[in-house]
């Protein structure tokens, strides 16, 4: 018998989607059995109250968590978001429930041992609930209490050899596609660097000392599974210098219909014989494509990269082999000022270990927003208020076209004095000799 | 809010064990706050970042940024976590009774 009626999230268990709430039921009901004999070193029925206290926001309309909570562990400013229930009398269960985030594996790659450990750890101190993954990537542990963080910490890092992830005003848990272990279309290991980078900034993660958070994101081509433009204050992105390497054969392939387009992606409906002409050759954004006397040809210098036509023919199209990536910089959500993307700060750079030219890069932006930002200002907002020519003095990057979108239309120009012949000092007495008031 | 006893003085915290109110601030506050925050010996150094904490939380009504605090005190991040192993929000603006650290952290 459930400790609290849950009348509303009853209605949530039918429906052919895995259901939230019966996954709940069913380690609320687990717990309650407990067939593996586990001390459970938070309440017994804390997944019951979970369940008791959404009920009652769903009644309410409102959230009853209460406002903040600072607690972590001892070395590090961040990794464990507090959280208190502002109904701790009807729900003793979730009276404390921490999160805790996890640094997770690059590509998010596992074997059942690692995460059956992770799971025993869990269902031993903390609610057995989880999220898997936070949209930043950490493995993340929902609900535990204050006395739980530092047994959990000691756990993790002595015995599974893991930390935690990042949160606060520092760099958060970076994050990849799945880069080469299982893409075709990867331009560089984006789990090898982002596992290096990680690495690398250790200290950045764990004790904040921006001025606010700041994120990295790692994808191994434009089509950016990991959505690094959207979603990093750096985003990397794989991409090619060299030609598009065609095989006329398989293009051949697709003309005569043995291979489905797009891999097959959009069998679930008619869309009529493939038309190379219509669907590749039309659509190419930069018109840079020809078919003719049934051979494909591309000319790279006009292409832009787009993806277009190799995710339509992935096996006749593939990558070039002069590899590296871009970087893009200023992607937030709209608070404060506005939401942004990622702008092409680097167009191209080598993805070679041990990184070097990369790390110079992203240590002169820190550089320049440790010292310029203001308080709770992301990268993205700094660019703004400073101007994307900052951003450049302080990377020591040339400007260059691909820096714009278009150019300004406006005329309030800055010029820099040593520009001007003349500089700035005049004297109006001089200017009067020629020009009578 | 409970309440803590410590050293005769009693304090109405919160359940992160910060401080209700920045004028209720006291030495015994310190010392309870030293057990509370794994800190072994009070030294100068200490009291200098509690000091500037509360001297630029009065003049600004907020905390410092980190770079700032690591500025006016000489002290490197590193040695503030040396000073203060849950760092500069959870346990020195906690040691000199500023309002709990807010926002995304
Ligand atoms: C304290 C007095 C004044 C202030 C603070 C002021 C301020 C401004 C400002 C900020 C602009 C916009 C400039 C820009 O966008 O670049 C402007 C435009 C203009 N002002 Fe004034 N103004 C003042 C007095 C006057 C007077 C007395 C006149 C006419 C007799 C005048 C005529 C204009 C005109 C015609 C424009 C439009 C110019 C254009 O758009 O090309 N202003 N003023
Ligand atoms: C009371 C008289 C006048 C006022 C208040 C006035 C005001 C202004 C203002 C505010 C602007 C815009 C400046 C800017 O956007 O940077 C402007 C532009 C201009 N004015 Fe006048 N003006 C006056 C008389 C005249 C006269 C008598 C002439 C010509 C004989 C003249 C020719 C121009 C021209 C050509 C521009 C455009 C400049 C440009 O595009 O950079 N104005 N004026
Ligand atoms: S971003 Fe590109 S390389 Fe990475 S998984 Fe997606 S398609 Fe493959
Ligand atoms: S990648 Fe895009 S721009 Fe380049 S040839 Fe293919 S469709 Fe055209």
């Amino acid at each position: 018998m459930a400790k609290h009626a849950t009348p509303l999230l009853d209605q949530l268990e039918s429906g052919p989607w895995p259901s939230f709430v019966s996954d709940l039921k069913q380690e609320a009901a687990s717990r309650a059995k407990n067939p593996n004999n586990v001390e459970f070193q938070v309440n017994q029925d804390c997944v019951e109250d979970i369940l008791g206290v959404l009920e009652l926001s769903y009644k309410h309309g409102r959230t009853h968590w209460k406002h903040g909570g600072i607690v972590g562990v001892f070395g590090y400013g961040g990794g464990v978001i507090g959280r208190y229930c502002d109904q701790p009398e009807m729900f003793p269960g979730v009276a404390h429930f921490h999160t805790m985030r996890i640094n997770q594996p690059g590509g998010k790659y596992y074997t059942t041992e690692f995460l059956k450990k992770l799971c025993d750890l869990w269902e031993f101190r903390g609610s057995g609930v989880t999220n898997m993954h936070g949209s930043t990537g950490d493995i993340i542990f929902i609900g535990t209490s204050t006395p739980q963080l530092e047994e959990i910490f000691y756990e993790l890092t002595h015995n599974f050899n893991q930390d935690l992830g990042g949160s606060g005003s520092n760099l958060r848990t970076p994050s990849d596609c799945v880069g080469s272990s299982r893409c075709e279309y990867a331009c560089y290991d984006t789990q090898a660097i982002c596992y290096a980078l990680t690495q690398e900034y250790q200290d950045e993660l764990h004790r904040p000392a921006f001025p606010y958070k700041f994120k990295f994101k790692f994808d191994g081509c434009p089509n950016c599974c990991v959505a690094s433009i959207a979603r990093s204050d750096l985003s990397f992105v794989g991409t090619w210098k060299d030609d598009i390497k065609i095989d006329q054969e398989a293009v051949a392939g697709y003309v005569g219909g043995e291979f489905a387009p797009n891999a097959g992606a959009h069998s679930g409906r008619d869309w009529g014989k493939f038309d190379i002409q219509k669907e590749v050759v039309g659509l190419c954004p930069t018109g840079c494509m020809k078919y003719e006397d049934g051979k494909l040809a591309i000319n790279n210098k006009e292409c832009t990269r787009c993806m277009h036509c190799i995710n339509v023919m992935p096996r006749a199209l593939h990558i070039g082999d002069d590899r590296g990536l871009s970087m893009l910089a200023g992607a937030k959500a709209p608070i404060l000022d506005g939401a942004q993307m990622g702008s092409l700060l680097v167009p191209f750079i080598k993805a070679e270990e041990p990184y070097d030219e990369i790390k110079e890069i992203i240590e002169a932006v820190w550089d320049w927003w440790m010292e310029e930002g203001k308080n709770r200002e992301r990268l993205g907002e700094l660019i703004k208020r400073q101007g994307f020519q900052k951003l450049l003095e302080a990377t020591n990057i040339k400007p260059v076209p691909q820096h714009v979108q278009e150019p300004r239309h406006n005329p309030y120009i800055f010029w820099k004095e040593e520009e001007v012949e003349g500089g700035w000092q005049r004297d109006i007495n001089e200017f009067r000799k020629y020009h009578q008031r | 809010m409970p309440t803590v006893e410590f050293g005769g003085k009693s304090f109405t915290v919160d359940e992160d064990g910060f401080i209700d109110d920045y004028t209720n601030w006291s030495e015994e506050w310190v010392q309870y706050v030293k057990k509370e925050e794994g800190i072994d010996e009070l030294n100068e150094e200490h009291k200098k970042v509690v000091s500037v904490l509360r001297e630029y939380y009065e003049k600004n009504g907020i905390a410092p940024m980190v770079r700032v605090l690591s500025k006016v005190t000489g002290f490197k991040l590193k040695h503030i976590y040396e000073l203060f192993p849950s760092g500069p929000g959870k346990g020195a603006c906690k040691m000199a009774g500023l309002p709990k650290p807010t926002g995304c952290v």
